[in-house]
């Protein structure tokens, strides 16, 4: 009666083979490395790289352990830090700004097991150290922008169609068009309607004034939104690159936050100055009908801003260009007059906007404003001498090497759609992250070893069967870890020692009940068979109830809580497949061959 | 070896007055001081910063707080942390500082004047996080609540679900209850800790219930409060001893868990000693009040089929 097919031993040995191929990893450490990848797309990280990295490296006398191509970066990996941090040096000035040079850390584990991609556990940010950003994205200035080249749009509609208006203006969100008659309106009313499917559009009088009132359509919103934190995301990305991280995890959360992760990074005011750059960039005219003045408000439909020296300028509200046009720009010099200047590279809706403005505008000045924290700088002014087309532009104003890299670097990185602001961060410094892993193995290591003792006094030969259970649930739930790649943190640990405490319970159950049986007279094979099987539906509830914990745990929590619940969730699944199945087969194997059983060792 | 060799069944359904008295009183004392103290919310709900450093040799306070003060944060709480080496510095949250920034002013001003201050850890947390912390806490509570009582009413009945999440959800309210009375500081790993405890603890409710299910069928000339008796008497040893196991691991955590787990351990092990207590002297009562009786099982054809798994 208490007899396992060979299947079911050959699966629960499978398990544990796979358990155990996919825990080893962890045991190996893992060994500071650097990592090369290329900036930009064009660029490929291939075995060429790979012989200019080993010379590289060889000229240094460096002696890498193992260099290798993986993904689309370079990997060496190195003894000690002090090789580590010299063959950054090398690298970086070696390869130049086109390649991103990382300090990384890479598993010991010999070749064969990554080739299962059997990889250690990925330890969070609180045990590795480095940063964590939380960033929320200012939603209501993208709409506010939208709504700003709305005005412009309806402008040069009604403009063009001949419709005549008496005025467009903006009150936040809404939009108010001014006509002269109902039927100049009905007119525009249908023109907008026609051109412009984002609109909502109403009629509104008031004391003979016959308005339209626009605002934008809520799928429309959530669109701007969604395609806001969508840029932004990218543009974090390109910045975080330029930062030189080795794996960063930069992620939408929720509808207008985004996280970023910078493992080892330490320098956080670094960190956050390239991410915080709020900037935005626009192109617009200038005004140079009026005279700017500080001393009376600038005049409808137009804005004042310093430039670099501080003189004030005032600049045309409508857009004519964003920064999310830029394609590429670079720092160089002007081949005429060997000025430092940036280069531009616009996308094609970019270029055909800036040749329409340029042809419209020889000889009159076009500034480009850098908006930081909501505050407008003109970068620089420069005359329009001609129509520009192709997309190619060049930059050349007041600015000196340093500033003309810092502002391809901006352009480049590209504007934000919208600003964004740091509302968390969370900073583990390293010797923190190390001993707090220290701390986390000491104590499951602790916990584990006083229940087993105590499991095995308890319980005698039926402890040791639970204890070696729990073990292997130790085991499947380190790999699984490992196998999912899911992020280690030091709740997370918690609750790889939570989930052993808890997973006990399981083995409790069925030895109680073997007693109880036992004590009713009942024979000894009988008695492990009722047990197993009257137990098994007392487990199967309780363990459903913890895991409705850990779901909504996993649902509702964020960063290391995640961690917790996962590893609760895991936990669960692993302690039901080892204190049911693994336990039976030992207890099976033990005493299910033997006919005339008398005794069992359970205490 | 065994601990509960028990011949008769401790009565106590016939205790049940003075089990659910104690609770109430327990539980009357938490709203007490939940009311009157309040709890201890850490930066992750309030928003702030906290700031971690070690100095080479033991720091003095009083020179890290004067520092600061100079700095331009007078309000800073600066105390030890683990050890002398280690300050923890909580600055509160302001309107007018740009919050991100706060930490690195912090580090230099403390850099100035020694330069061997280590920066350990930085936690800043904007005031809508905390909101939002606060208010994804009080969701997971109730998603947790209801998916117990739910599963509680598909496995046994109403009666049972119901019982259960009063006795654990008066856990909750104890251990909250002992973080206002300490001032314990009140994190997100406790919140973790909370509903952990909520998921773990509604377990031995769970068990009691099948075997009090199970005793409905098997004690056929029984009365209802011999049959939660029995159940209750055979199901103790096995109580005592996975919690007991369970606390062992939960001690190891609070002990050489380092400061972090500290909070978070001890949330679970008030929470593993009141669920004991509850989960037995107080939701089996409670069953007997909603009146649980055999005719809530009177279609065992079925519920026997689903005994017999594998």
């Amino acid at each position: 009666m208490n007899q396992y097919p060979l299947w079911k031993y050959l699966l629960i040995l499978a398990a544990l083979l796979a358990g155990l191929i996919y825990t080893l990893p962890n045991f190996f450490g893992e060994s500071p490395a650097v990592q090369v990848s290329p900036l930009r797309a064009s660029l490929k990280a291939d075995a060429a790289l790979l012989a200019r990295v080993t010379t590289a490296l060889k000229a240094a006398s460096l002696n890498p352990e193992i260099v290798m191509l993986e993904g689309n970066s370079i990997k060496a990996r190195f003894a000690d830090t002090d090789s580590q941090l010299k063959a950054k040096d090398v690298l970086v000035t070696q390869l130049g700004e086109d390649y991103v040079v990382a300090l990384n850390l890479l598993p010991r584990s010999p070749q064969w097991l990554t080739d299962l991609h059997a990889l250690p556990m990925y330890l969070g940010l609180d045990l590795r150290g480095g940063v964590h950003f939380l960033l929320q994205v200012d939603m209501s200035a993208a709409l506010n922008k939208a709504m700003e080249a709305a005005t412009g749009d309806i402008r040069s509609a009604l403009r063009e169609q001949n419709i005549a208006y008496s005025g467009v203006s903006r009150e936040g969100k809404v939009l108010l068009v001014k006509f002269r008659d109902a039927e100049a309106r009905s007119k525009g009313e249908a023109e907008i309607k026609q051109r412009f499917p984002d609109y909502a559009l109403k009629d509104r009088d008031e004391g003979g004034e016959y308005n339209l009132v626009v605002t934008l359509k809520p799928e429309a919103e959530h669109r701007i939104q969604d395609s806001a934190v969508q840029q932004n995301l990218v543009t974090l990305r390109n910045r975080v690159n330029e930062l030189g991280v080795a794996e960063p995890v930069i992620q939408q959360q929720g509808a207008d936050r985004v996280v970023v992760q910078l493992p080892g990074v330490q320098d956080t005011a670094r960190a956050k100055d390239i991410l915080g750059r709020t900037a935005t960039l626009e192109v617009r005219m200038v005004d140079e009908t009026h005279e700017a003045s500080t001393a009376s408000a600038p005049p409808f439909g137009t804005e004042m801003f310093k430039d670099r020296q501080g003189k004030m300028m005032l600049v045309k509200k409508q857009v004519i260009l964003t920064g999310e046009r830029i394609n590429d720009a670079q720092p160089g010099f002007d081949n005429r007059s060997n000025e430092p200047a940036v280069h531009i590279n616009l996308d094609g809706v970019g270029a055909r906007q800036f040749k329409d403005a340029t042809r419209e505008n020889v000889g009159k000045r076009m500034a480009i404003i850098l908006f930081e924290k909501g505050k407008g700088e003109i970068v620089t002014a420069p005359v329009i001498r001609e129509e520009i087309g192709g997309g190619r532009v060049q930059i050349t104003g007041q600015m000196d090497t340093v500033e003309a890299q810092d502002t391809a670097l901006l352009l480049r990185a590209g504007a934000l759609a919208a600003p964004m602001e740091i509302i968390e961060e969370r900073t583990v410094g390293p010797s923190l992250g190390a001993e707090n892993i220290t701390r986390g193995f000491n104590s499951t290591k602790i916990g584990f070893i006083m229940v087993a003792l105590f499991m095995m006094a308890y319980y005698l030969m039926f402890g040791t069967i639970s204890m070696l259970a729990l073990a292997a649930n130790l085991l499947l739930l380190v790999a699984l870890l490992s196998m999912m790649q899911a992020t280690l943190t030091l709740p997370g640990m918690a609750g790889i020692a939570l989930t052993l405490g808890m997973a006990i319970d399981a083995n409790v159950l069925i030895n109680e009940r073997i007693r109880e049986e036992l004590r009713n007279g009942v024979s000894p094979q009988a008695a492990i068979h009722a047990g197993y099987d009257r137990a098994f539906g007392t487990i199967l509830d309780s363990n459903v109830t913890t895991f409705i914990a850990g779901l909504a745990l996993f649902m509702f929590g964020s960063g290391p809580i995640k961690g917790f619940a996962v590893v609760l969730c895991l936990g669960i699944a692993t302690s039901m497949f080892s204190a049911v199945l693994i336990s039976r087969a030992i207890v099976n194997l033990i005493y299910g061959r033997k006919a005339r059983l008398t005794k069992v060792a359970i205490g | 070896m065994e601990f509960f060799r028990i011949k008769h069944d401790i009565p106590f359904m016939s205790y049940g007055r003075y089990t659910t008295a104690i609770s109430l009183v327990t539980f009357l004392f938490a709203v007490f001081f939940l009311v009157t103290k309040g709890l201890n919310f850490g930066v992750d709900f309030t928003g702030g910063t906290v700031i971690e450093v070690h100095y080479a040799q033991s720091a003095d306070l009083a020179k890290v707080r004067a520092q600061l003060a100079e700095t331009g944060f007078p309000d800073a709480q600066v105390q030890n942390f683990g050890s002398s080496y280690d300050v923890l510095i909580q600055v509160p949250f302001k309107q007018n500082i740009a919050g991100a920034k706060l930490s690195e002013q912090v580090i230099d001003s403390l850099r100035k004047q020694d330069a061997s201050v280590e920066k350990r850890r930085v936690e800043f947390v904007g005031s809508q996080v905390g909101k939002d912390l606060i208010d994804n806490g009080e969701l997971a509570l109730l998603l947790v609540s209801l998916g117990i009582v739910g599963y509680l009413w598909l496995r046994f009945e109403w009666k049972f679900g119901l019982s259960a999440i009063i006795a654990n959800l008066h856990d909750v309210v104890i251990i909250l209850g002992f973080f206002a009375f300490f001032q314990w500081e009140f994190s997100l790993s406790v919140l973790a800790a909370v509903l952990a405890v909520l998921g773990y603890s509604v377990n031995e409710s769970v068990v009691v219930f099948d075997r009090i299910r199970e005793n409905f069928r098997t004690m056929r000339k029984a009365g209802v409060a011999e049959i939660i008796d029995n159940a209750i008497t055979r199901t103790m040893s096995r109580t005592i001893i996975t919690h007991g196991c369970t606390q062992m691991m939960v001690g190891a955590m609070l002990f050489l868990g380092g400061e972090t787990l500290h909070y978070f351990a001890m949330a679970l092990t008030i929470g593993i000693l009141f669920s004991i207590y509850s989960s037995v002297l107080v939701a089996s009562p409670l069953l007997m009040m909603f009146g649980v009786s055999r005719e809530d099982f009177i279609k065992p054809e079925k519920a026997e089929a689903e005994e017999v798994l594998p």
